[in-house]
């Protein structure tokens, strides 16, 4: 058997450190492993001990790309064991903080991360020589998210006003109507940018995944809803443990999630919009339309469009919630610790963020879980390219890699979740 | 002339500060035309050997490939500046530097064994010489752009060192502690973000390290007048600069 090793140094455009391998014999992967070498951190362990109040501000700092679904999943974990609920104006405040990283994100990696590789540019500046406007449409765009988590939560990267329980301030209506101008600008500039988007080619690829994701009774689901799949899941979100088991595997620094007695499962804007689209607002979903996009879709290539639906929705939903804000009379709720076991699961960008506390009478935290988004898609990115084999095989070894960075890419992965660079080891293992 | 070559590197860290380069949507194309970004995974596929004129260093050492790896990125680069709490202190994942590591790990995982981890989380200024440190967690979109331009241009950065309390006065914002009694680490917090808590009706939770000559001590003795427990105090200290000299010997005088 000759084996060939071509080691491309950088998977570049994620967030977080990992290496790829795939071993092809003839035209089938018959390996795949995606290793998330990201140091450990050990945010679990460093949990114990620390105040249930603190739980936001640390765990915020797991991921700089996605700070306020950290935020969120630990407020609502945390609310869950003292048994508070945050409604009214302060729930509807949580939504417009997490439709502003939404927004950013989304539009950072569609735009800056991934437009890139279905043009075959390495980056957006260069991306931003051919199509300027686009890049600075972009860039507008992300600045209005931006611009919510930074009115609302005092900066974009970590930001300081969210608390178990409320806010530690609640704006004033003239602060968030400032943003609205820009906001309604950003929704028609995101149309635009998505029907861009829809131009390019996709490759043909599917799968029958199962797509799990958070549905609400009357809203595209951020915060709230029950976990469902297009299996047949249906829980509480209290149940995740016993349906969704973490393991680990000797290659990779995040552990893998599996559904019990099934296996992989992907979750993000694609498994989001399979399950809700009856749920986005009339602009959104005329996107969708417009641009061809179903739930009957299972290109991981056509999640690129979930996301600028998203965006869209996303812009929409903060303009509703901003027109119709009236400031709570308090900026939180009043806590009371007690012991108990609190979960919760909320959408971050990149798809489901579980997070569980085991608190003691006086709220420390004896015992902390979190699930990130990254290692939860992690299995389900590996089988990808394992199905992918024929395509890979076809192609030569240059634009092999290039398709798997992209398809990876598919997910945006944000490694430093879970666990930078991707080392592609690409073995040919040819007939012996 | 050439354009100066810049580099971003990572570390242990959670990509926060890096982004901030790419969250500054106004200047962002401007940089990409004044220097040549030769080195950015986390923006960009394309590579340029070194050597570069200017790295920028996020993240931690906490493994023992890395702490050689920042060697080898020293001898590339004529400037390095290290940015953000994680590699100016060692971030929050230094909290393991003062509790059993192995226990730790084993919270975390099955098979410990698999991964390789160092039994501490290390500022980058531990390993090698480092010719700029820019505070925060996460730096301060506004400072980084100060930094790059001013080592460009071949002058020292505009970046003040005194503490987020006087920032705080300049804003004109009520102080939280004496008006509220909120626990509040402004007066011993390196300054940098325009003393955001306190505008936020929230006291400062140190996340931009110690100021020059702070003194922590009357501060935590001052805390615990205002009913802090010693327990509160010292997870007060021990957050995202739990390292730093500093707050490191404060937070452990209120051990219990």
């Amino acid at each position: 058997m000759t084996t060939r090793t071509i080691q491309v140094d950088v998977l570049a455009r994620v967030e977080g450190e990992g290496a790829l391998t795939l071993v092809l014999d003839g035209d089938t992967v018959v390996d795949a492993k995606l290793k998330l070498f990201e140091p450990p951190r050990l945010f679990e362990a460093m949990m114990r001990g620390r105040a249930c109040t603190e739980a936001p501000d640390i765990t915020a700092r797991i991921c700089g790309i996605c700070p306020v679904a950290y935020e969120m999943s630990a407020c609502h974990a945390v609310e869950d064991a003292l048994g508070v609920i945050v409604g009214g104006a302060l729930r509807e405040l949580r939504r417009l903080l997490y439709c502003g990283e939404w927004i950013e994100s989304h539009v950072l990696h569609m735009v800056m991360l991934h437009a890139p590789d279905f043009l075959g540019f390495p980056d957006a500046m260069t991306l931003a020589k051919h199509h300027p406007e686009r890049v600075r449409g972009g860039l507008r765009i992300k600045q209005a998210g931006n611009a919510i988590v930074a009115t609302l939560g005092g900066r974009e990267i970590h930001p300081v006003n969210v608390k178990v329980g409320g806010f530690y301030r609640a704006p004033g209506r003239g602060e968030l109507a400032a943003l609205l101008p820009s906001l309604r600008a950003a929704r028609d500039e995101a149309e635009d940018t998505l029907d861009w988007l829809a131009s390019f080619e996709f490759p043909a690829f599917e799968r029958d995944y199962e797509l799990v994701s958070l549905r609400h009774p009357s809203e595209y689901p951020m915060n709230e809803g029950r976990l469902v799949s297009t299996r047949g899941l249906d829980i509480d979100v209290r149940e995740f443990g016993a349906h969704i088991h973490e393991h680990q595997v000797p290659y990779s620094t995040a552990l893998q999630a599996r559904i019990v007695g099934r296996g992989s499962y992907q979750s993000g804007p694609l498994a989001r919009f399979v399950h809700n689209a009856d749920r986005l607002s009339p602009r959104a979903a005329a996107a969708a339309a417009r641009v061809g996009l179903d739930p009957a879709c299972r290109n991981p290539f056509r999640m690129l469009l979930a996301r600028g639906v998203e965006t869209i929705y996303a812009l929409d939903e903060a303009i509703r919630i901003i027109e119709g804000y009236a400031p709570p009379a308090e900026p939180s709720v009043a806590l009371t610790m007690r012991a108990g076991t609190g979960q919760a699961i909320t959408e971050a960008p990149r798809g489901i963020l579980y997070h569980r506390y085991v608190l003691d009478d006086a709220g420390i935290v004896q015992h902390a879980q979190i699930a990130p988004p990254t290692s939860q898609n992690q299995r389900g990115i590996e089988e990808d390219l394992l199905a992918m084999g024929p395509m890979l095989a076809s192609m030569s070894i240059d634009a092999a890699t290039r398709r798997a960075e992209h398809a990876i890419r598919n997910y945006d992965p944000c490694i430093s979740c879970s666990t930078h660079f991707l080392t592609l080891h690409f073995e040919h293992r040819d007939a012996p | 002339m050439a354009r100066p070559k810049l580099a971003v590197w990572k570390f242990a860290s959670c990509d926060g500060c890096q982004l901030s380069l790419l969250d500054c949507e106004d200047e962002l194309l401007a940089v990409a035309e004044a220097i040549d970004i030769a080195y950015f995974p986390e923006a960009t596929s394309h590579v340029d050997p070194g050597p570069y004129d200017l790295s920028l260093v996020e993240g931690s050492i906490t493994t023992s490939h890395d702490a050689e790896r920042i060697r080898t990125i020293r001898a590339q680069s004529k400037v390095l500046v290290t940015i953000g709490a994680c590699a100016t202190s060692g971030g929050i994942q230094a909290l393991r530097n003062f509790r059993d590591h192995a226990q730790m790990m084993a919270v975390v995982y099955a098979r410990p064994d698999y991964i390789e981890s160092l039994a501490t989380s290390t500022a980058i200024g531990h390993h090698i010489a480092v010719d700029f440190e820019l505070r925060g967690c996460p730096i301060d979109k506004r400072q980084l752009l100060e930094v790059v331009s001013a080592f460009l241009h071949g002058r020292k950065p505009n970046v003040q060192s005194h503490s987020t309390c006087v920032e705080c006065k300049m804003r004109g914002t009520v102080c939280v502690m004496v008006a509220k009694g909120q626990p509040c680490l402004g007066p011993v917090t390196h300054a940098g973000c325009g003393a955001l808590c306190p505008s936020y009706a929230r006291g400062c939770y140190g996340c931009f390290g110690p100021s020059d000559a702070p003194q922590p001590r009357p501060l935590g003795e001052r805390l615990l007048a205002l009913g802090a427990t010693r327990a509160e105090v010292k997870r007060l200290f021990s957050t995202f600069n739990a390292a730093a000299e500093p707050f490191r010997e404060e937070a452990k005088r209120h051990d219990d």
